[in-house]
């Protein structure tokens, strides 16, 4: 207890004078504890009463209840609820293992018939459960804040890269919206993700890539960024040297390397699948798993390249039965727009099926992915190859949800606070991201705190990030797409409601925002390819 | 990073708190009969935009007074009926209460009349915008004080600046929003006559009362004014703004009256009359010291001084006092947080602490305990509060000596409040109060809390009176 006194003490007499005299090393604990605390008091305010109208609440509370009542044989069988188990099995390890701290709360959401059950002890342990798995990302983040580098030169705090690298993740308004508004378990999963990321810049490879191989058991959606890992592991691990050109030398291949990863792949592989192979069920989990069915687009488009080609199909065939060129007798009567997750045709352009998104991806992320096996640089070549995985399978995927922009910018964050270009694209990517995530939540009471939080968020990026680089790193052009940002949020939030069109066509101000967000997730995965390739041509040239 | 951007992100992350504690459960949620005073907002709402002027204080057919009378000055009744017209959600007007009146006073304080670095003065208003005790009652509880408050606020800073018939325009405005800045009343009083004084009653001092007291007089009557031309109107407001048949107080408050009725049942041996003559008394006899001081020496210093001295002994010795009364006290305090944080951080957690009762029976437990310490933890960091815990910094003067035979501040004496605090909250709710006595822990609570503003009603007495030392006499200058 005195011990607990004295070190509590210790932590808080010493950082303020750091804040005073400008002198601090990402080595002191003091301000890290200070972000930390704020964003948990913040989610914890939130917390305690509030339940929000998401599905995902009960999809958890679902499986919590299915992973606690029924044998492992019937997990992903099971489908009294429709939100069935869709998660591979770690997650549903995971899950067993939280209800067994959820019977003590209440054991009545633990059964499976109880649908929709939410009495306030089960969002208490939900919420508390998020915030509690929130631990592996704050560690994440302290971690990967070690890894950035360094400016010398004494600069007060508040404008050395770490600490903006720390805000910038910690309080980022997407993963504080979707977690613990809505309610998911991102946190954790970044967490991860982030941490595997550290390791792979600290040099620690193996380590590296067990998390990956967790993370990838506990939720299969991060496959899109497995050609990142692959390629830069065999190419920059299991190869050990270069030659001097930065092409391949084959003759370093060191074989005890690649058993080493192959290995860790498949022991976690073995223990997350291993009980279903041996129960015979790998189709039925893998069916779970990967649900073709539902449609290209979310109900709520997210902002890729298919919510255009949605809306030149629907533009065209409204003017094409406008100037008497179609019948409309003959067009597909199924909306895109109606809300239901089906499947659906185009009216004018070819209809897109998944193995076309499937092919549009690999073909999208593979120029990336030649590029770090071609002249890797290290593992920030690797994270930026990273980052275009997750914005290329963001931009072509199939039934894309938006809150998968996450993955995208979290990890483009450590690199954004080290390059002045990456600084300018993150503005870019982040700000129209984080607002395609506004209609996730819809009711008046999550408007205030929406738009706050976005406000705080993006006002704390702006001004940090410029701070750092030393002036503007928008050109007006940018600046004015993002200030129309505001003007669709009155548009959407104030003006179209008291419309009259707000009753025949409820799902105007999705579109419009959905539209609008992908030209700016277009533009900024345009510009970070660009850089890529870009950085790719220097380094052949410095060769030659 | 300019110091613009940094206000903003500060009021932006004060803002965020606010709401989220209000998508908590809020007073009387569920709760008939009466449910609480957010059902006492509505209900305002509805008496003015529906019923004549003339009937908004009267026991009608159509206006029960027992049910939610309206009990507050003109202003809140005109505002109810603002808020009227636009039925939206409610919090709303809330929040934007505070975007316009507090939260802009709290930054040009800080800005403006308190010392140091750019750097401490964004923490200060950091720290000011956490206080847990209005963000509570305001959002948690629901009500409107953050107008009040901030009105008075506006009064000190503009004050402050040195434009005195502004400042008491708008101390004049903060009074009829709510009576209870009667509290107040007279520092600001002290303060002006002072000044007049000072200027020489023969010449440019008495031109200066007359300003002010034409100010008054004219800004009383236009917020009464569809009242005036009936004086049985008036006679019926007052009555119900000070209702002083209900006694000497009610439930379990910190103030003197109710510790004492632990020990001695004072509201049964004396008459209601003896009471309130015994009340009225030692106010008065507890706020002396510190309005002559301030009449003699008329500084800012001495003004903020005051108003938690005046305050807060009115909090602790008046009549049907309630405890939501201890915001009034807190405002002043937090101007303090820069010049003494250790006290004011102690006063401040107190204030919170001693409102746990009312927090639990609204269900705000988890929003108390995470701004409690939300509040806790970032003033200490940021003013480096246990920095500041020498005798030197704690401004007592050639008055340490006294303290000797009392508790001394120290930071041993400081921990272990701050746990005993922690140890009493988790016991009012883990635990269940004995058969025989029902009300233990709200008891404990409030006597534990009145310890605590006794001694500091005594500490800043003694700050108050003792002379200040060279630097900061030598802000008071520049700002006289």
């Amino acid at each position: 207890m005195c011990y607990l006194y004295v070190e509590v003490h210790s932590v808080i007499s010493i950082p303020p004078r750091l804040i005073h005299r400008g002198q601090a090393s990402v080595y002191d604990t003091g301000w890290y504890i200070v972000l930390c605390c704020g964003v948990v008091l913040l989610t914890m305010t939130v917390f305690s009463g509030y339940f929000s109208h998401s599905t995902d609440f009960e999809v958890h509370r679902n499986w919590l209840a299915i992973t606690h009542s029924l044998p492992v044989s019937k997990w992903y069988h099971e489908n009294t609820s429709e939100w069935t188990l869709d998660y591979p099995p770690l997650f549903a390890w995971f899950e067993y293992s939280l209800s067994h701290v959820a019977q003590h709360f209440d054991k009545e959401m633990l059964v499976v018939q109880n649908l929709l059950y939410t009495s306030p002890a089960t969002i208490l342990f939900q919420r508390l459960s998020v915030i509690v798995t929130d631990i592996v990302f704050i560690y994440a983040v302290k971690e990967c804040c070690r890894s950035v580098r360094e400016e010398k030169g004494s600069k007060d705090l508040l404008g050395h890269p770490f600490f903006i690298l720390a805000a910038l993740l910690l309080w980022n308004f997407g993963l504080l919206i979707v977690d613990h508004i809505h309610f998911q378990y991102n946190g954790f999963l970044f967490g991860i993700l982030l941490l595997s990321v550290a390791r792979h810049l600290q040099g620690r490879h193996l380590e590296g890539a067990l998390l990956f191989t967790v993370l990838l058991n506990l939720k299969h959606i991060y496959l899109y960024i497995a050609p990142a890992y692959g390629i830069f592991l065999l190419r920059s691990y299991c190869f050990t040297e270069d030659n001097t050109d930065g092409s391949v030398r084959w003759s370093s291949f060191s074989p005890v390397r690649l058993v080493a990863l192959g290995s860790i792949v498949i022991s976690v592989g073995a223990l997350s699948f291993g009980p279903f192979i041996a129960m015979g069920q790998l189709p039925q989990v893998l069916s779970r798993l990967f649900p073709f069915k539902r449609g290209l687009c979310h109900a709520y488009w997210a902002p890729n390249v298919w919510a255009l080609y949605n809306m030149v199909d629907k533009a065209l065939s409204v003017l094409g039965v406008r100037l008497k060129l179609l019948d409309v007798a003959k067009l597909p009567k199924a909306s895109m727009t109606g809300g239901l997750v089906q499947e659906f045709q185009h009216s004018i352009l070819p209809s897109v099926s998944p193995s076309i998104t499937l092919i549009c991806t690999l073909l999208s992320i593979m120029p990336a992915v030649l590029s770090i096996w071609c002249r890797p640089r290290g593992a920030r070549g690797f994270l930026r190859c990273l980052v275009v995985c997750a914005l290329g399978s963001f931009m072509f995927g199939w039934h894309v949800h938006e809150k998968a922009i996450l993955m995208a910018i979290l990890p483009f964050s450590i690199l954004a606070v080290e390059s002045r270009e990456d600084a300018g694209i993150f503005l870019m990517l982040t700000t129209t991201g984080h607002y395609s995530l506004f209609p996730l939540l819809f009711t008046a009471a999550e408007l205030p705190i929406k738009v706050l939080l976005m406000l705080l968020f993006t006002l704390y990026s702006f001004t940090s990030l410029k701070k750092l680089f030393r002036g503007s790193l928008l050109n007006p052009l940018e600046t004015t797409y993002l200030l129309g940002l505001v003007a669709v949020e009155i548009l959407c939030e104030v003006v179209y409601p008291l419309s009259p069109w707000q009753h025949t066509m409820p799902f105007v101000p999705l579109l419009v925002t959905s539209v609008y967000c992908s030209l700016g997730v277009c533009y900024s995965f345009i510009r970070l390819y660009v850089s890529l390739l870009r950085q790719h041509g220097t380094d052949k040239h410095k060769q030659l | 990073m300019e110091n613009w951007s940094l206000v903003s992100i500060c009021v932006l992350f004060g803002l965020t708190a606010r709401w989220a504690v209000s998508l908590n459960s809020y007073s009387g949620a569920g709760k008939p009969p009466m449910f609480g005073d957010y059902e006492a907002q509505r209900h305002w709402q509805e008496v003015t935009y529906n019923l004549p002027v003339h009937e908004w204080y009267f026991n009608t057919t159509d206006n029960n007074l027992n049910y939610w009378g309206l009990d507050y000055p003109p202003l809140t009744a005109y505002h109810s009926l603002l808020c009227a017209h636009d039925h939206g959600f409610d919090f709303c007007w809330v929040l934007v209460a505070d975007l316009l009146i507090y939260i802009p006073a709290v930054v040009l304080y800080s800005f403006y009349l308190s010392e140091g670095s750019n750097k401490k003065k964004v923490c200060t208003v950091l720290c000011i915008l956490l206080y847990p005790g209005l963000i509570l009652i305001d959002y948690g509880h629901f009500q409107y004080n953050s107008i009040s408050l901030g009105l008075a606020l506006w009064g000190v800073v503009v004050l402050g600046l040195g434009w005195d018939v502004l400042g008491s325009l708008a101390f004049v405005l903060s009074l009829n929003y709510k009576q209870m800045e009667l509290y107040h009343s007279l520092p600001f009083f002290c303060y002006l006559l002072g000044k007049c004084f000072k200027q020489g009653l023969a010449g440019r001092g008495l031109f200066l009362l007359v300003k002010i007291a034409v100010t008054v007089l004219v800004t009383f009557a236009l917020c009464w004014l569809p009242f005036l031309s009936d004086p049985g109107q008036i006679l019926q407001v007052v009555h119900r703004l000070f209702p002083v048949g209900r006694g000497l107080f009610e439930d379990k408050v910190a103030n003197t009256w109710c510790s004492l009725n632990v020990l001695i049942k004072i509201k049964t041996i004396l008459s209601t009359d003896t009471q309130l003559y015994i009340s009225l008394t030692t106010t008065l006899l507890a706020i002396l010291p510190s309005s002559i001081k301030l009449l003699m020496k008329p500084t800012l210093w001495q003004f903020k001084l005051a108003l938690v001295n005046s305050s807060l002994a009115f909090f602790l010795f008046s009549f049907q006092v309630h405890e939501k009364s201890i915001l009034l006290p807190a405002l002043p305090v937090c101007l303090l947080l820069n010049d003494l944080p250790l006290p004011a951080i102690w006063f401040l957690q107190a204030s919170t602490f001693s409102m746990l009762p009312l927090f639990l029976k609204d269900g705000l437990l988890v929003p108390y305990v995470v701004t409690s310490l939300a509040f806790l933890f970032f003033s200490i960091y940021l003013l480096s509060a246990l920095e500041h815990c020498s005798e030197d910094k704690l401004r007592l003067g050639p008055y340490r000596r006294l303290l000797i035979c009392m508790p001394r501040m120290d930071l041993g004496r400081f921990y272990f409040s701050i746990t005993a605090m922690a140890g009493l909250s988790f016991m009012s709710v883990a635990l269940a109060p004995p058969a025989q006595l029902p009300d233990l822990f709200p008891l404990l609570v409030s006597v534990f809390s009145y310890l605590h503003f006794l001694g500091l009603l005594l500490y800043f007495n003694i700050v108050q009176i003792a002379e200040p030392p060279q630097s900061v006499r030598k802000n008071q200058k520049k700002s006289n």
